[in-house]
């Protein structure tokens, strides 16, 4: 059951949830890598954590902001 | 202004803001209830019979889009010939016929015309058009059937942004009044709520970003909207009457706090920074062809990313929630066993998912107010030579968006 309703969905719209998908991956790693240096950094400089903390917030939204070019071009492929 | 406040009232702000947070999520499961009705299945083969294509069963597609766009009425609950909606004002100019004011309750869910005018799929269509329509392709109706008509209804989204306008000005002409009345004493009631978070934007965004001599000038601005988009976040994620629209999840509202961005920037750069963007110090002349289109370039992509972004991550947000309700009801078609057991993991993740756009409604307003200040910052900044530890400091920001 739960193959028929994937099969339908990669039927409909295939090549933008591919899009999506690699998308949210590469988004995935960016992120986490901006997190993981981040925890790094504050457990190096624990009074440093407000500075890191905004930059990190800064760089992953800039990181997102690349994501969601991908994911407003999959919508638009999904929704026409 | 000093800010003094006893642990009691620091830990009942504390207890209010935990208490709202979790009234909000609730509330937001119960949104997307009254699709439940079995009605739901005629509304949509009524939809699909309209555009020529007949769906069955349950179209999560169709559903998702409704709930995220514009619409003429504000729907309330209930589905189909039951749903109670609050009818909203039509304005309508057309070439041939002139001007027309009415309400949509005029036309009765779409089943009825007015004045010659029909509601199709949220749009406003003259009624013969639609007959002449059928024999051409779907697509060609859609351009030319809203040929010579303009709209400028007060559709829900212009609905919402006024009832946010009028919040924000109540908010903020109260808590003025309040600084006149209680001069140099203890904040109080909303103002205890409202002044850290301009100081926020003070002190974290526009000092730490434009510099200390010439923040005060972009304030207004940058509080502006930080609150703006901050309230209209919050209110997308109230699925009852006054809130429910998706505002900042609307592209063209999106547009232009970014256009205001931009023409801040361009209208307030110094000499120095279009010399940075037109013609690098420093740099060789053949560099300086591919150099300047790009920085060209970069001017005009900063604005359209900040659009980009605020409008897809809050988009992001409600589609997610009506995702996880919509996979209720694609089990349930399967088997009404498989429903329930979703139904629980489905209502578990979308409370789990209010709470993280609690956090995204803020994130957004901050990270929208922040980039702004430091696209402002780098068109306001002064290049001294002299002082290196300043150029350097400034320099670091703009050389990270000039990644993107």
């Amino acid at each position: 059951m739960m193959s028929t309703v994937l099969l339908e969905a990669v039927n409909a719209h295939g090549i933008a949830a591919v899009g999506a998908g690699v998308a949210a991956l590469a988004a995935g790693l960016g992120i986490g890598k901006i997190g993981g240096s981040a925890l790094e950094a504050i457990a190096r400089q624990p009074e440093a954590v407000n500075d890191i903390r905004g930059n990190m917030i800064l760089a992953a939204a800039l990181v997102e902001g690349a994501a969601f070019f991908a994911m407003v071009v999959a919508l638009l492929v999904v929704f026409k | 202004m000093p800010r003094k406040t006893t642990l009691l009232s620091q830990k009942l702000r504390i207890a209010a803001l935990f208490i709202s947070v979790f009234a909000l999520s609730v509330f937001n499961t119960f949104a997307y209830e009254p699709i439940e009705d079995t009605t739901r299945m005629d509304t949509l083969a009524h939809i699909s019979a309209a555009e020529h294509v007949v769906k069955k069963g349950f179209d999560a597609g169709t559903l998702i889009t409704e709930h995220i766009s514009d619409s003429h009425e504000w729907h309330l609950w209930g589905e189909g010939e039951n749903a109670l909606s609050i009818p909203l004002p039509i304005i309508l100019y057309s070439t041939t016929k002139g001007l027309d004011i009415f309400l949509s309750s005029k036309f009765h869910h779409g089943h009825q015309t007015y004045h010659g005018y029909k509601l199709a799929e949220n749009k406003i269509v003259p009624e013969n058009e639609i007959g002449a329509g059928e024999e051409n392709e779907v697509e060609n109706t859609s351009d030319s059937s809203t040929d010579g008509i303009l709209d400028f209804s007060i559709t829900k989204n212009v609905m919402t942004l006024m009832v946010s306008a009028i919040i924000m000005l109540w908010m903020f002409i109260s808590v003025a009044n309040t600084y006149h009345k209680r001069r140099g004493q203890t904040t109080k009631g909303l103002q205890s709520f409202i002044e850290p978070l301009i100081m926020f934007v003070r002190d974290d965004v526009a000092k730490n970003s434009i510099g200390e001599k010439k923040y005060a000038k972009f304030m207004p601005y940058l509080l502006t909207v930080f609150f703006f988009i901050f309230l209209n976040n919050l209110m997308g994620l109230i699925p009852i009457f006054p809130g429910g629209a998706n505002l900042t999840g609307n592209i063209a509202i999106c547009a232009v706090l970014a256009l205001f961005t931009l023409v801040i920037v361009l209208f307030s750069g110094n000499g120095h920074y279009w010399r940075h963007i037109f013609a690098m110090p420093g740099v060789p002349i053949p560099v300086l062809i591919i150099l300047t289109p790009i920085e060209i370039i970069g001017l005009v992509l900063r604005p359209f990313v900040l659009m980009i972004r605020l409008f897809a991550n809050i988009t992001a947000g409600h589609i997610i929630a009506l995702a996880f309700f919509s996979l209720i009801f694609i089990f349930g078609e399967m088997s009404s066993g498989a429903g329930l057991g979703v139904a629980v993991v489905s209502v578990l993740f979308t409370v789990f998912m209010g709470f993280l756009e609690l956090l995204v409604a803020f994130l957004q307003a901050y990270v929208f107010t922040l980039l702004s200040a430091i696209y402002i910052g780098a068109a306001v900044e002064e290049g001294h030579a002299h002082d290196e530890h300043h150029v350097h400091d400034k320099a670091q920001p703009a050389s990270q968006i000039d990644v993107i």
